[in-house]
């Protein structure tokens, strides 16, 4: 099953490679966010303390247009059915499409962070590799529950709504705990709260990445 | 159709009685909180309905869980009727919060975790209702929404332990023997009857879903043809 | 490798709605027999093979792959079928040899992908995406698509269209390739006239059943 994983894995990242100008969008649709916001603020001393949570929201939003996008190649040509009924175990097909996307996310996220040191001044007075630590399970956060309900979304009408409104709420509790910890990771952790809210995340990522995997198939099937 | 009454028009009956029964003296009766005054007599309701909507999202875990062992399409009307329920609850939550906010904290909304996970539920969950609107086929629409709603109840712990794991304004659970006999008289009447309500609106819901399915039935199956 | 199961279809009926899209269907399946499902349409052809595909679950009646229920061991039984849809299943945006390769590493499927592209009449160097090719180079590299696989029965839903003459030949070619291996086939089409070279037997749908059923030699 890790092979087939790492098959479908392949195959949605050589189609995001053929097709450049998707990723490039996303990170220019979150760094919008990020410099709209930075203009609509009152001060800048306010800007560096909140820089932790404007990445998260620029991540949130991209990641549904992400995911919209990486199940719209599925539907062109019906791909996903004919997943479906190709000899690959769904749940291989939902960790390669999970993993696929938390990767694409996590790029657009490292590609980011500079630009909140460079023009939101923020500082980095923790250590890096929490930081990255933060990242990484903040985007398997939006990953995995996001290539579940994108999965049904994708079949439904409406989805382009519908997605944002059943992902939002669904992720919060991640995407609180990944900002609250990159702020202390960037202002500093006098109380060492870092470490609860890294642990808050891994749960939730143990969570969904779990039971995600087991409905996967089913959501896709027909009843 | 049948003219007999059905059972949770009476088990309603009853409750709402309850409920009058237990306003009156939530109101009138019980002696007002020692520190609160007053104010605190929205205690009565407040809470139970808590108590009630986190129970009744966690019923519609439960069924949805059952949608998806055994695909009985009564478990899903089940999930359907407490989703609705629970949603009225919430928001009812939320408003009653608010009222007694506005006196104690003196603001009308504060960005508490027990609030902000008390919201989020909410949230959850009014895009469980969201998802079965959006989809027109009976047999995904309860796969999808059974899968949407187990992964909604996640929520529900996280909202009721909120207030114990980030320092909250809100108050923790009080323990039963803080309170005096009196005010947990009236507390339990007004929860009682609540259940009773409730037990009625879900019941209620559950036969109007069951209808609706019925009303999409299929045709029955065309005359042969001989080849 | 083994002989195709026998597959026997007994009163399957399948709804879309309220509305039934295929009812009432008996179907004996001999192995290595070929079909044509033929009808206008909308009448229940295209249903009908999806739910031989597996793609969809039956709602009354009896679908038997063998001695096993088809929809109850579908993951066990997929690998054995081979589905030509309408819908192509391929991805736009990689060039033919990365199709095929990606569907071949997804399920473990060893091919010579080369070979598999000039077996269907299109050149092995060409990388533009799949989506500048035209319609019915589209369609013989959906018809690569599922030669990866070796199988046992074998599903085609008007695998003709779009096709010139040279292509419909191809597809002929193609499918007596896997037929002489053993397979079953079942092929819907409205257009008889070439599946006639294909199939022994043929089906005529209507409103979802069959309402004539013989030799395709014999088609009214």
């Amino acid at each position: 099953m890790i092979r087939q994983t790492l098959a479908v894995l392949r195959k949605e990242l050589l189609v995001e490679w053929r097709d450049r100008s998707r990723i490039s969008g996303l990170f220019f649709f979150a760094m919008a966010i990020v410099l709209l916001v930075a203009f609509a603020s009152p001060s800048e001393a306010i800007l560096a303390r909140q820089a932790g949570g404007i990445l998260w929201i620029g991540l949130l939003l991209a990641s549904t247009r992400s995911l919209d996008q990486s199940f719209a190649t599925e539907m062109e040509h019906g791909a996903l059915e004919g997943l479906l009924l190709w000899p690959v175990d769904s749940r291989s097909i939902f960790y390669g499409k999970a993993l696929a996307n938390t990767l694409i996310l996590l790029c657009v996220a490292l590609a980011i962070v500079p630009l909140l040191f460079g023009m939101y001044g923020a500082q980095m007075r923790g250590s890096p590799t929490l930081l990255l630590a933060f990242l990484v399970m903040g985007c398997a956060a939006l990953g995995a529950p996001g290539t579940l309900f994108g999965g049904i979304v994708a079949q439904a009408r409406g989805s382009s709504v519908l997605l944002p409104l059943l992902l939002f709420p669904l992720v919060v509790p991640a995407v609180l705990a990944a900002a609250k910890g990159t702020t202390v990771v960037m202002e500093g952790d006098p109380m060492g709260q870092g470490g609860s809210w890294l642990a808050l995340l891994v749960a939730f990522n143990a969570l969904h990445w779990s039971l995600s995997g087991l409905f996967f198939g089913r959501v896709l099937e027909d009843g | 159709m049948s003219r007999r009454i059905k059972w949770e028009h009476i088990v309603g009956l009853l409750g709402v009685l309850g409920m009058i029964g237990g306003h009156y003296a939530g109101l009138f009766v019980a002696p007002p909180e020692r520190m609160m005054g007053d104010v605190g007599r929205i205690f009565y309701v407040h809470v139970p309905v808590a108590i009630l909507s986190m129970l009744m999202f966690s019923v519609s875990g439960l069924a949805a869980l059952g949608y998806l062992m055994t695909s009985r399409m009564s478990l899903d009307w089940l999930v359907e009727s407490t989703v609705e329920v629970g949603v009225m609850l919430s928001t009812l939550l939320l408003i009653l919060g608010s009222v007694w906010a506005r006196p104690t904290w003196g603001v009308w909304w504060t960005w508490d975790p027990r609030l902000i996970t008390a919201t989020v539920l909410l949230l959850t969950f009014v895009g469980v209702m969201l998802l079965r609107s959006a989809t027109t086929n009976p047999e995904k629409r309860a796969t999808w929404s059974s899968v949407a709603t187990l992964f909604a109840w996640v929520n529900v712990p996280i909202t009721y332990k909120s207030v114990q794991w980030w320092r909250s304004l809100h108050q923790i659970q009080t323990p039963q023997d803080a309170i005096s006999d009196p005010m947990r008289i009236v507390y339990h009447e007004n929860m009682i009857a609540m259940i009773l309500v409730l037990v009625w609106f879900v019941a209620w819901r559950w036969r109007i879903a069951k209808s609706a399915a019925l009303a999409e039935a299929p045709e029955p199956l065309p005359e042969a043809v001989n080849p | 490798m083994p002989q195709t199961p026998r597959i026997k279809l007994e009163g399957l009926a399948r709804r879309f709605g309220p509305r039934w899209a295929v009812a009432r269907v008996d179907l004996d399946l001999e192995p290595g027999s070929s079909w044509m499902l033929t009808g206008a349409n909308g009448s229940g052809k295209s249903t009908l093979l999806r739910c031989l595909a597996t793609a969809l679950r039956p709602h009354q009646g009896r679908l038997q792959y063998g001695d096993r229920d088809l929809w109850t061991h579908r993951n066990a039984i997929r690998p054995e079928i081979a589905y030509l849809a309408h819908q192509l299943h391929l991805y736009d945006d990689l060039s033919q040899r990365d199709n095929l390769k990606v569907w071949a590493r997804m399920g473990n499927l060893k091919s010579d992908i080369d070979a598999l592209l000039r077996r269907v009449g299109l050149d092995p160097a060409r990388t533009d995406p799949v989506r500048a090719l035209s319609a019915g180079m589209k369609r013989r590299l959906a018809l690569a698509r599922i030669l990866l696989k070796s199988p046992r029965l074998l599903l085609l839903d008007e695998p003709f269209g779009a096709l010139d003459p040279d292509g419909r030949q191809l597809v002929v070619d193609v499918v007596r390739e896997i037929q002489s291996e053993g397979a079953t086939l079942v092929l819907a089409t409205h257009l008889p006239t070439s599946a006639r070279h294909v199939c022994s037997q043929a089906v005529v749908m209507e409103s979802g059943q069959i309402t004539w059923r013989g030799l395709a030699g014999d088609l009214p």
